[in-house]
């Protein structure tokens, strides 16, 4: 046998994670699952809004949050950290935004001179603060971070019950917020995403909501950086949302098809990894970009069956049923 | 006659707008009266949209303000329907053609608030006065152009206006949508609706219009369209784009000069 891949024990990965290893799975795919949910639903309107580099963008500049909060308060406490990282993220969108609206600089290249230089002065300040002395920021956590470490983390405590992971209970947190938010504002999302003139005419806020969302997506990349890393966040934004996007052309559909997609790339991602004892975050990534492409090649093997070209009832108006089509 | 200052839809003064520090309005003066149709014409890149964006906010204003109603734009948008450019929006979005109907009912609704039932008939109403109703349920992809614009003015009747902008509703659409657009328009109209339209087909604007509002970054002339459509105005307007303008004259002949 290749010993790159090891034998499919049946036992050992598909059984064992789920009796003898239980407590130590359940929050492993949890994660996963919340981080796909999360990730995936923000995705949904950040690629309908025309924005799924902002979330990479965001990603990278997390790293200038986190060394100068790291700076200012020498500590790497997870509220601190959180703090900086939120910060920085908010500020790569305004600086977007700023280049964007006072230079004829178009968005693409905005995002990357945003992202880039913050990301190469958050490089500058961790060598220089390693030179000074030992950093507790390890930039290729924050690149890749390590899912399997959260059945680890000493439990949040309420009583003597046990309630779970931080990591795990801050993003079912977000994940909460994020889904509360879209049902309550999903009208205002919508009409801000599809014909931002027009909502503006109504007298809605469009900078409002825009920043909102922006606020949401930074919660949510840094939120998820710490198990799945950086990169893969970023992944997790755009790869569920394509898939549904593949799937549905009805929106309440994607955002649902999307946790779908979250859930079963969790599973199958964590179980692969078990087989081919390899990182969970990243076989979660990878299950979710073959679901894409399975998506993908049903959309377009439907697509070259003939369809019924079924035009609605007429109504007996001859000019609604008349129109070329 | 002079009118309760509540009662003019439309009232700018000293409008002027920039874009990148280059001026592309400027010193816009002007009071549109009640239950006209109103076609805004002039060459490409007189400012035409941008008038109507600049009249509801959309882009700042360097100097000059407007008023609707008698009342600053925003305490009265809601008196405002718009119907932008059929370009300006992603018609690949995952929404139907009912949704799209739907949205000129948000600015009635508060935040978080939903379409009603009440919503919902309004904007089934409004598909039915554009024939569009068979195609509620339709994915707004799957549309020519014409029905494109005949959902965008449905929304915009949707939203129960008193002064209407329209950006380009007739550029792209087959013969059967413009008629339809124009008798909708004269609907409007005689239930004393005020409608400015952007309007790029000089040979049909006298036909379609009461009232000119000729543009060329100025204002250069504004009246019923008797007294504006003149080839001495025109030719003021278009500057020395003859070619454009020959055939237009031509069809004048002797009517108006």
């Amino acid at each position: 046998m290749n010993q790159l891949i090891p034998a499919f024990d049946f036992h050992r990965v598909v059984i064992a994670p789920w009796t003898e290893g239980f407590a130590f799975s359940i929050w492993i795919v949890l994660m996963g699952v919340l981080v796909g949910t999360a990730c995936g639903l923000v995705g949904n309107y950040l690629l309908l809004r025309r924005m799924a580099l902002v979330g990479d963008a965001i990603s990278h500049s997390i790293l200038l949050g986190l060394i100068v909060a790291f700076l200012i308060f020498r500590h790497v406490d997870t509220p601190v950290m959180f703090a900086g990282a939120l910060a920085a993220g908010l500020l790569t969108v305004a600086i977007i935004e700023f280049i964007h609206k006072q230079t004829r600089v178009k968005v693409d290249s905005a995002i990357c001179i945003a992202f880039t230089s913050l990301f190469a002065l958050g490089v500058t300040l961790v060598s220089l603060a390693e030179s000074a002395g030992p950093v507790h920021i390890d930039a290729d956590c924050v690149l890749y971070g390590e899912i399997a470490l959260v059945p680890l983390e000493p439990p949040i405590l309420w009583g003597q019950v046990a309630l779970g992971p931080p990591s795990v209970l801050r993003m079912a947190v977000v994940t909460g917020v994020l889904i509360v938010g879209i049902l309550c504002f999903y009208k205002e999302l919508l009409i801000t995403s599809f014909d931002p003139a027009l909502a503006k005419s109504m007298g809605l806020k469009t900078g409002v909501w825009h920043y909102g969302l922006m606020t949401a997506l930074s919660l949510v990349v840094v939120s998820a950086f710490e198990s799945v890393g950086a990169i893969l966040a970023v992944a997790m934004l755009i790869v569920p949302a394509m898939f549904a996007a593949q799937l549905s052309p009805c929106l309440p559909v994607r955002l649902v098809l999307t946790i779908g997609h979250a859930v079963i790339s969790a599973l199958l991602g964590y179980h692969l990894s078990i087989w081919l004892k390899c990182s969970a975050a990243g076989a979660m990534v990878v299950c979710g970009s073959l679901l894409f492409a399975l998506a993908w090649a049903v959309t377009a093997l439907r697509a070259r069956r003939p369809v019924s070209t079924s035009e609605p009832e007429s109504s007996g108006l001859q000019s609604a049923a008349t129109l070329p089509g | 006659m002079t009118l309760p200052l509540s009662d003019v839809p439309l009232e700018v003064h000293d409008m002027s707008v920039a874009y990148h520090q280059k001026p592309v309005l400027y010193g816009i003066d002007l009071a549109v009266p009640a239950g006209n149709l109103i076609g805004i014409v002039g060459p490409n890149g007189a400012g035409k949209s941008t008038f109507i964006k600049a009249i509801m906010g959309l882009l700042p204003l360097s100097s000059g303000w407007v008023k609707v109603f008698g009342k600053p734009y925003a305490e009265n948008c809601r008196r405002v329907g718009y119907v932008p450019q059929r370009e300006s929006v992603d018609w690949d979005f995952p929404v139907n053609v009912m949704d799209v109907v739907l949205m000129g009912r948000y600015g009635r609704l508060r935040l978080g608030q939903r379409p009603s039932r009440q919503d919902h008939d309004v904007a089934r109403e409004c598909l039915e006065k554009v024939h569009m109703l068979p195609y509620a349920k339709r994915q707004i992809g799957n549309l020519s152009g014409g029905q494109q614009q005949r959902v965008f003015l449905a929304r915009a009747l949707a939203q129960e206006s008193d002064l209407y902008l329209m950006d380009e509703p007739f550029v792209g659409v087959d013969a059967a949508t413009e008629s339809a657009i124009i008798t909708l328009l004269r609907e409007l109209k005689t239930r004393g609706k005020t409608v400015l339209v952007v309007h790029h087909d000089l040979s049909s604007a006298r036909d379609y219009f009461d009232m000119l509002m000729l543009l060329n970054m100025r204002l250069v002339a504004f009246g019923p369209t008797p007294e504006v459509f003149t080839s001495e105005m025109l030719q003021t307007t278009y500057g020395g784009r003859l070619t454009i303008l020959s055939e237009v004259v031509e069809t004048l002949g002797g009517g108006t000069k």
